[in-house]
């Protein structure tokens, strides 16, 4: 099975070819949205942080930035910062060529001697490379390339039982083929700990994804005073009929598919190796979103009992539901419905080939619906606040 | 007519699949059977209810595994949720 995707000169696959502009600091958003603003054809990337931050925080809002514009999803960035931030222009270009060759460009507002200076070079920057990617053509490449992250959010029964089921099929068929699956959200695996330990393709794997899941609940506990499993499920997931933490972790593993997980990396990083993997980090839907993306993953597959429509600036998220009330109500921003599942009309095995093919066509160029509305939400996680 | 499901053999409840009125039928396949229960309460559509009797502190299972327990008990065709199930608490879980 093969998709149209860009080749990168690093090697990546992306599947969509984004030219990215975002400020280093937010400080210097302003600049970094008003030359997209004048670029046709360029992505605006938010960033909230860049500077005020703990080393920690710093470093993992590095990680994820250049984590995002590392995805083959990624053509080049220009990066517009403020001049006197913690993150400098060394920082970002020595973590993103860590990762990666690809175009790269910086301007700094203190330099460049104000906001339209600035502006104006950056929109130079821009327009050529606009041009440059327009050059790069869709070749046909092997699902092994393809990363799919794995998303719940506004969950209610149904995902347990027909869209994450449905999911998980299609998890199955891109692990078969040698390509990689990225499942996360800690909180919510918490009730399916034991389970999730089983999964380890090692048993030292399975105690690390046991321990990172025991471990979350122990720290959020003791850091905030509160009881995890008060907090979520959450009221929406409550009043469509989920009841407790351990019910909704239970269903949501169903869209990791059958299949060992091969490792479990901490918020951050990027998974170059092939295979199914689970990332350690909040199951706060925008954010960990942005972590399966940072990760790799050039597509996310979002399953959602209430209904959520967000996005990501830079790689197409379809949405799922099992929910036929909630496909039919909530329609202009829902992509496929599992709900056949529930009535018999369909096996799970026609409907996981059937949302494979339309994941085959969304990374092949159709637009989900949360790229038509222009949903583009961006987070990161931090440890601790702004000083 | 069928409005009801049950995930896997050794679950203690099932998920109906239409809002149901105290008193109706809720129907659903267990193996080559059909089995029909009179719900003692309302039922809202893809909520819970018990098919099994549940006493105060024993677990519930759904998906063949245990979802919470019950806060107090539980007769066969009740809602089941957040008026009489919670998560195990931490320490055991």
């Amino acid at each position: 099975m093969t998709f149209m995707g860009y080749r990168r000169d690093d090697g990546r696959v992306g599947v969509r070819n984004h030219v990215v502009v975002m400020p280093g600091v937010l400080c210097g958003e302003v600049a970094a949205r008003k030359i997209t603003e004048q670029v046709e054809g360029t992505t605006f990337l938010y960033n909230q942080n860049g500077c005020g931050q703990n080393p920690k925080d710093l470093a993992v809002t590095l990680d994820i930035l250049t984590g995002l514009i590392a995805n083959g999803n990624v053509y080049g960035v220009l990066v517009v910062g403020l001049g006197c931030e913690f993150l400098r222009k060394d920082d970002y270009e020595k973590a993103i060529r860590e990762k990666t060759g690809k175009p790269f460009y910086y301007l700094c507002i203190q330099e460049e001697g104000g906001i339209a200076r600035t502006v104006k070079k950056g929109a130079e920057i821009a327009r050529k490379m606009v041009e440059d990617a327009a050059k790069c053509k869709r070749e046909e490449v092997e699902l092994s390339e393809l990363t799919l992250g794995l998303e719940c959010g506004g969950s209610d029964p149904t995902s347990g039982f027909s869209s994450n089921t449905v999911l998980g099929r299609v998890t199955d068929s891109i692990i078969e083929a040698g390509g990689s699956a990225i499942m996360s959200e800690t909180a919510e695996a918490i009730g399916a700990e034991h389970i999730m330990r089983a999964r380890g393709k090692t048993p030292a794997i399975g105690e690390k994804l046991y321990n990172a899941i025991v471990n979350w609940e122990r720290d959020w506990f003791e850091e905030s005073g509160e009881n995890i499993r008060e907090s979520n499920p959450s009221p929406g997931n409550k009043e469509g009929g989920l009841t407790t933490l351990a019910e909704k972790s239970l269903g949501c593993i169903h869209k990791s598919g059958k299949y060992p997980f091969d490792d479990c990396y901490e918020y951050g990083k990027i998974i170059d190796k092939k295979g199914l993997f689970f990332i350690n980090a909040t199951s706060y839907d925008v954010v960990n979103t942005v972590a399966l993306v940072a990760a790799g993953a050039q597509v996310v597959a979002f399953t959602t009992g209430r209904g959520n429509p967000i996005g990501n600036p830079i790689a197409p998220v379809i949405k799922i539901t099992g929910n036929h009330d909630a496909a039919e109500w909530l329609e202009d921003f829902i992509d496929f419905d599992t709900s056949a599942s529930i009535t018999g009309e369909k096996s799970f095995a026609e409907l996981g080939q059937e949302l494979l093919n339309f994941t085959l066509d969304i990374c092949s160029g159709k637009k989900t619906k949360a790229e038509i509305n222009g949903a583009c939400e961006m987070g990161i996680n931090q440890n601790y606040s702004y000083a | 007519m069928l409005n009801s499901f049950i995930i896997n053999g050794k679950d203690d409840v099932v998920t109906v699949t239409e809002p149901i009125q105290k008193g109706a039928q809720v129907s659903f396949e267990l193996g080559q059977e059909i089995v029909s229960i009179p719900a003692v309460t309302d039922i809202p559509k893809y909520h819970k209810m018990a098919i099994h009797p549940v006493k105060k502190h024993d677990v519930v299972l759904k998906y063949g595994e245990v979802i919470g327990r019950a806060t107090q008990d539980i007769q066969v065709g009740e809602h089941v949720h957040t008026q009489n199930l919670e998560d195990l608490p931490r320490e055991e879980g």
